[in-house]
């Protein structure tokens, strides 16, 4: 069955995660997909190979993850909204092709189902990928807008962020997911389809044809004097993303003395712990980051006029805390909890050591 | 014919190709980029479709292509060139793209995208330019330089037990089916710039016909890094290089032969 043309009023469908990253890039006038398999991304690419063609588009596979991101630096120079997807040790193998595609400027979306690392690690769900998503991952200094929803229907709404955000600020968007979020069904509300108004891209290599100037897509500049002013550029931009686009979800934050913090799938584990403390009268809260890069500190500063203590529960062996620590610079005490290969970390688990951090600031 | 002042007026027999733009080239005396990236220019401005085109530069001695070839251009990661042209080609498919690529970059570290590329047939023309080494980091081993060549990193000539053998990249692209026309030409003398000439307009009428891939091999002359004379280092191409490198039509499309 087909229930996406749009034609139906449809209220709510089951989707999986994976297939929701790729609707969501279509709904927002995506119309190229380059990539190579990887576990537990599978679905995305599968549902794209169907539903790219059937809405004129195309679906490529490429021989490697680095064919796939060059495949999307061409594409997006070409002046097209373009995405590609992998997991863990396949981003390792694009990171190359990003910081090129950060520097030429070119707006893509690319999709992260991170897995357990480091080396081959495994296929089961991780946010090891922190550090490589918002701190750089490749060479030289750029930075990715980096989104981290937290459920499908989530999915859905921010890789058409990904998308305007990309083509706004002329920079690659990498959102992150993990294998639970990629795996897992949930009803999404679907609604009719956006309008999608792409914006012009006069700067793309179309060929000169009624322009008066070559363009150029170029990560070179030889001359040193040249590429400060091009690295300054960037940074001005990157202020640019700091000041706008910082996005977060409070929740239970209004008067909360231990307050979580917690990105993606973790984060819906850490809004059941908050709810279990608050019903044992620990005034608890959350901070949910949507954009991990840029980073939402404001939130933390804010929350640090009233809260006690922070705990940053990742599932990894700590990365986002160092951005929380940041953030609430010294003010406060910031504690972490978190699994690693794989493992989930879990509501009892980390409302216990929630509770021996609140037992200690007595 | 007479100039207003009564002088004598040379008739013009040449003029500069609109393919290329002002900018004087970078490369040293005696090196062939400048013959064989005149060929593409002039080659592009004759079939009339400058205005249409998309080049792709590889990161080598022709890094700086972009300043040369007077149409839209995209300067891509070392090897990477088949990968960015696929994606602008899939894009755009009624533009002409191209990838011009030394052998360090489409011979070593970008094998695997140019196979991939040919294989799948991508509707653009790859000029391949062998000149037996890496000249712009300073004249090491190429996976074309020749058995006993002596560069940088093979300073008492190359060595089959320790370096292997020199990849043939027309034979070996010509096994593939999505490659439809593979030529291996040489620019060391006027009768072979003409050749080449010839060769480089069929790989891009191949293109813009849409019968598949297309690429060309042209050997190339690096005095520089050769240790040569200008005039010895084309000596060089015709009596080492071509030996093993044999010139040729190694597949043509019947449409076009």
């Amino acid at each position: 069955m087909r229930f996406y043309g749009g034609k139906a009023p449809v209220n709510k469908i089951l989707m999986k995660g994976n297939e929701a990253f790729g609707e969501g890039a279509i709904r927002a006038g995506c119309r190229f997909f380059f990539g190579y398999p990887i576990t537990p991304q599978s679905e995305l690419p599968h549902y794209l190979a169907w539903r790219l063609p059937e809405v004129g588009g195309l679906y490529l596979q490429a021989e490697s993850e680095i064919a796939a991101i060059n495949m999307v630096y061409g594409a997006a120079a070409a002046g097209v909204r373009v995405m590609t997807s992998s997991s863990s040790p396949g981003i390792s193998l694009m990171m190359e092709g990003i910081s090129y595609i950060a520097c030429a400027e070119l707006p893509c979306v690319i999709v992260n189902i991170m897995r357990g690392g480091p080396g081959l690690g495994n296929i089961a769900p991780s946010q090891a990928d922190y550090f490589q998503a918002v701190k750089g991952g490749g060479h030289g200094d750029y930075r990715l807008l980096v989104l981290a929803p937290a459920s499908v229907q989530e999915v859905l709404d921010l890789v058409g962020l990904a998308f305007d955000l990309a083509d706004k600020y002329r920079n690659p968007v990498m959102v992150v997911g993990d294998g639970i979020l990629g795996q897992m069904m949930e009803a999404v509300e679907l609604g009719p389809a956006p309008e999608v108004k792409l914006p012009p891209k006069p700067w793309a290599t179309t060929g000169t044809a009624g322009r008066k100037t070559r363009n150029i897509i170029n990560s070179l500049y030889i001359e040193p004097e040249e590429l400060e002013k091009v690295n300054l550029r960037l940074q001005a931009k990157y202020r640019q993303m700091a000041e706008e686009e910082k996005r977060w979800e409070d929740y239970r934050m209004e008067d909360a003395e231990l307050v979580l913090a917690a990105f993606g799938m973790v984060a819906r584990i850490a809004k059941a712990v908050v709810d279990r403390l608050r019903a044992e009268g620990i005034p608890a809260g959350l901070v949910r980051p949507i954009t991990l890069y840029p980073f939402p500190d404001g939130a933390f500063e804010r929350a640090a006029g009233k809260a006690r203590a922070f705990l940053t529960v990742e599932m990894n062996a700590g990365q986002m805390v160092e951005d929380v620590r940041l953030a609430v610079c010294g003010r406060r005490p910031v504690y972490f909890y978190g699994r690693t290969g794989g493992m989930l970390t879990t509501v009892a688990e980390v409302a216990a050591r929630a509770r021996e951090i609140w037992e200690g600031l007595k | 014919m007479k100039d207003e002042g009564g002088r004598r007026k040379a008739a013009v027999s040449w003029r500069r190709t609109r393919g290329l733009t002002d900018t004087p080239f970078h490369y040293c005396p005696g090196c062939s980029h400048g013959v064989i990236h005149r060929l593409v220019a002039e080659v592009l401005d004759e079939l009339g479709v400058l205005e249409k085109t998309v080049g792709i530069c590889p990161v080598g001695c022709a890094v700086f292509a972009y300043n040369y070839f007077n149409c839209d251009m995209i300067e891509a990661a070392h090897g990477r060139a088949p990968a960015v042209a696929t994606g602008v080609k899939r894009v755009l498919p009624d533009r002409v793209v191209f990838t011009y690529q030394g052998d360090g970059d489409l011979a070593a570290i970008g094998t695997a995208e140019i196979v991939h590329a040919a294989a799948r047939s991508e509707r653009f023309t790859t000029i391949f330019v062998n000149n037996a080494v890496y000249g712009m980091t300073g004249g090491q081993m190429a996976p074309t330089t020749l058995l006993g060549q002596k560069t940088t990193t093979t300073p008492a000539g190359r060595e089959v037990s320790v370096a292997g053998f020199p990849l043939k990249v027309a034979e070996l692209m010509a096994t593939l089916d999505g490659a439809v026309y593979v030529a291996r030409v040489s620019v060391h003398s006027p009768k072979h710039i003409l050749q080449a000439k010839r060769a480089i307009r069929e790989a891009f009428k191949v293109q813009l016909d849409g019968l598949g891939f297309a690429l060309v091999e042209v050997l190339s002359a690096c005095p520089t890094n050769w240790g040569l004379a200008p005039p010895d280092a084309l000596r060089w191409v015709e009596e080492k290089m071509i030996p093993v490198y044999p010139l040729g039509k190694f597949k043509v499309p019947e449409e076009i032969s």
